[in-house]
């Protein structure tokens, strides 16, 4: 699914990364536990998270995945996007819940990782 | 090729935690190393600096990359750990609400460095504190 369509299923809001709108996502985890999106092998991939601090950014740059969702309509900081920035990825944010947020991503074809 | 890095890592400081792995992830992309090993390297450091962070007072990180691969030894002033054998059990935790509330302390630290590293040793001394000892392959 093309990043810009994803951003419309959820009503997102695009943080940061605009300039990778068009680029394609096949897969998604969610998970507020960054110990194991560390345990994923996979690179690449959409990041759904309710756990919004610097850690959340620092644990996508260490696992290579430029996309990160933040549900619940979190707030995303000043440092965070900075750091998101450096890194080049891209940071969408949505009111929805985790649950509802994962689930309309799933039936609109966006893999799971496991 | 022989490169020896020395990074110091402050405990309880979770605003600078990522920082050395985010160092040491730059100088292995301009080394130009396979993506999969850097992922491999950097996952493993990365929890092994947020332990520094939540366990410990301080902490000296050493990385030293040869033609063959990197060497990463992590040395911390801390409580150390009881039972290394626990501590390794999946699961098993002694972190503080704090560092729960960053998205870590569940007991995947210690085994998934385990997981990603070639060689990986672990000693500790309780009061004293911690030291892991981790090599990767660059193939």
């Amino acid at each position: 699914m093309v990043l810009k369509e994803l951003v419309s299923v959820v009503n997102g809001k695009v943080l940061c990364g605009e300039s990778h709108i068009n680029e394609s996502i096949e897969y998604a985890f969610a998970s507020d536990l960054m110990s194991d999106v560390l345990t994923l092998r996979i690179t690449n991939f959409l990041l759904i998270t309710g756990l919004a601090n610097v850690q959340s950014v620092r644990t996508a740059e260490m696992s290579d995945l430029k996309y990160l969702l933040f549900a619940r309509g979190k707030k995303v900081t000043d440092d965070m996007i900075e750091l998101a920035q450096e890194n080049d990825m891209v940071i969408i944010t949505t009111p929805y819940s985790l649950f509802k947020t994962s689930g309309l991503l799933y039936s609109a074809g966006i893999q799971p990782v496991y | 090729m022989i490169m020896v890095l020395e990074y110091k890592v402050e405990g309880g400081d979770f605003t600078q935690a990522g920082n050395v792995s985010s160092s040491v992830k730059k100088v292995l992309k301009q080394l130009g190393i396979n993506p999969v090993v850097i992922k491999r390297v950097v996952v493993a450091l990365y929890e092994a600096e947020v332990n520094i962070v939540a366990h410990a007072y301080r902490g000296v990180v050493t990385a030293t990359l040869d033609d063959e691969g990197i060497r990463i030894v992590l040395d911390d002033e801390g409580p150390g750990i009881a039972s290394i054998e626990q501590a390794m059990v999946k699961g098993y935790s002694t972190a503080s609400k704090e560092v729960r509330e960053m998205g870590f302390g569940a007991g995947m630290g210690l085994p998934n460095i385990k997981d990603n590293a070639d060689e990986f040793t672990i000693t500790s001394k309780v009061g004293v504190g911690t030291r892991l000892d981790i090599y990767i392959h660059y193939v």
